[in-house]
């Protein structure tokens, strides 16, 4: 926090964060959905996709929330009205807490919080609540069974992403996201400080495990189970409408450009460039211009986890129930833990 | 793991498929502003020869839909040569498809013994209200225009007709 931001009263800062924090996630949801939902997976099935609104159909987008928010606000008879209206909220809410945690550049970060990772896992399972909401007070039994199988799989595929988190905690000796991308850029292979140390070298295992429960907990394909219109219609989203599906929408591709981030936080080394290429030797003493040119480094390591994800979902059929739960307990969850064994033991060791 | 080399071929078949859409482009077509030529002797819409028709119902009797509607009237026509009797022929007051219920598939035409209905390949005749796809027999003959040639007929075949 040194020169420019100290200078503005408490209530600009403030004001400040939150105009950051609405851009940090709407901002990549929308690049998402046009990039990858509506170009990259049409061009994977050999067609154009939209290309009427705007040039190129850049401006689908805005046509298609157009639709949504000029739609009635529909609820079911007998459906539970309060818990029906705020479920969407809360899951968006759960997207809105997590990137408050996430560093975009040396002083361009929302909260500067020891328990970072502790803190971000916490608040990814938040959207839980908000599923199971959905699915218990839309009364209809596709959203109930939606929301249940989501609930199952998300508190399935939150253990092994807790678990490869702890590879890359041993390894940083610290919670403090900041200090994870600090560690990454100062440190060094072997004495070789070009690159850095980015934790994806060493903590390979690690980073599949988490992009794979990543993918589990956006449940995009191949674990879209809980959603999985051929049966249920829209799983947990089945009796939404206009702007509270829009809510839904929005917070299932703002959760992935959120998790991108955090990924490319713990794995790929941040916003960081390594420290060795400026001559930087701690966080005070890196250049201004980080806090300008961090986010787009952020920005491109998002898009490129975001890419793999979305290429994944367009690629795969659908896991089933039974495959999906033995997947997460039989081979994710003993991996990760033979990779926190092996991380510490190796911690120890150097 | 024996899985793991299916999971990127899989993955390298779309990335495949994305690369090639991008530099040779898509396999669609932007279907308002550029069009794809059906094949030749696609069943795009039914015409009509009014000359050839003698409203005998063939047609409309062996239609599965009873979406062909035909009325007409006997008239007198003047003699073939001089002295003889005038000639009674049936004229056309009506002749109406009704594409609503037509499901195209055809038995008008192979059972016209008279050569009047023929396939078009034109498919662009939609309409925003249902009552709109009734066509009359003005509309059919217009399609008369987009049929095309008749095939040429097999080595060996004789063309059938007026000696």
């Amino acid at each position: 926090m040194v020169g420019l931001l100290s200078s503005i009263p408490y209530w600009g800062q403030s004001l400040l964060r939150v105009l950051g924090g609405i851009v940090a996630v709407l901002l990549p949801a929308g690049t998402i959905v046009y990039v990858f939902l509506f170009k990259m997976m049409s061009f994977m099935q050999s067609r154009l996709g939209p290309m009427e609104a705007g040039p190129f159909g850049s401006l689908q987008l805005f046509a298609e929330v157009g639709k949504w928010l000029q739609k009635e606000d529909l609820y079911p008879d007998r459906a539970d009205r309060f818990i029906f209206k705020i479920a969407p909220l809360v899951v968006l809410a759960s997207t809105f807490l997590l990137v408050a945690v996430v560093p975009f550049g040396p002083d361009a970060w929302f909260t500067d919080f020891e328990a970072g990772v502790f803190y971000a896992l916490a608040v990814s399972s938040v959207s839980v609540l908000g599923i199971l909401m959905a699915g218990w007070s839309s009364a209809n039994k596709y959203s109930l069974l939606g929301g249940l199988r989501a609930a199952g799989q998300l508190i399935a595929y939150e253990l092994p992403m807790v678990l490869a988190v702890i590879g890359v905690v041993i390894q940083a000796g610290t919670m403090n996201l900041q200090q994870i991308v600090v560690g990454q850029n100062a440190g060094s292979i072997f004495g070789w400080d070009g690159v850095g140390n980015p934790y994806v070298l060493t903590q390979f295992i690690g980073f599949i495990i988490f992009m794979i429960s990543v993918q589990a907990e956006l449940t995009q394909t191949p674990f879209d189970m809980p959603i999985a219109e051929s049966e249920l219609v829209s799983g947990y989203m089945t009796e939404y409408s206009g702007f509270r599906f829009l809510i839904f929408f929005i917070g299932e591709f703002a959760t992935a450009g959120v998790f991108a981030l955090i990924a490319s936080v713990l794995f790929l080394g941040g916003w960081g460039v390594p420290f060795a290429w400026f001559g930087w030797t701690s966080v005070d003493s890196i250049d201004n211009w980080m806090n300008v040119v961090g986010p787009l480094i952020m920005f491109t390591k998002m898009m490129l986890l975001v890419f793999v994800i979305m290429w994944v979902r367009f690629s795969y059929p659908r896991f089933r129930e039974d495959q999906l739960q033995r997947f997460a307990w039989k081979v994710l969850i003993p991996l990760s833990l033979v990779n926190i064994m092996a991380t510490s033991v190796l911690k120890v060791a150097f | 793991m024996a899985k793991v080399p299916g999971l990127l071929k899989g993955l390298g078949v779309t990335l495949g498929t994305m690369v090639e859409t991008v530099t040779k482009g898509a396999n669609t077509v932007q279907y308002p502003h550029e069009k794809e030529t059906p094949p030749i002797r696609a069943r795009g819409v039914i015409a009509l020869h009014e000359g050839n028709c003698t409203s005998c119902m063939l047609c409309a009797r062996s239609c599965p839909d009873w979406c062909i509607y035909i009325e007409g009237h006997k008239e007198l026509a003047p003699p073939r040569r001089a002295g003889g009797k005038p000639r009674q022929v049936n004229k056309l007051d009506r002749f109406d498809i009704d594409y609503a219920l037509c499901m195209y598939c055809g038995i008008c035409v192979e059972v016209c013994p008279f050569d009047a209905l023929f396939w078009s390949p034109e498919y662009e005749y939609s309409e925003p209200r249902i009552a709109d796809l009734l066509h009359d027999k003005s509309k059919l003959g217009e399609w008369m225009e987009t049929v095309p040639e008749a095939p040429e007929l097999e080595a060996g075949a004789e063309k059938k007709g007026k000696k």
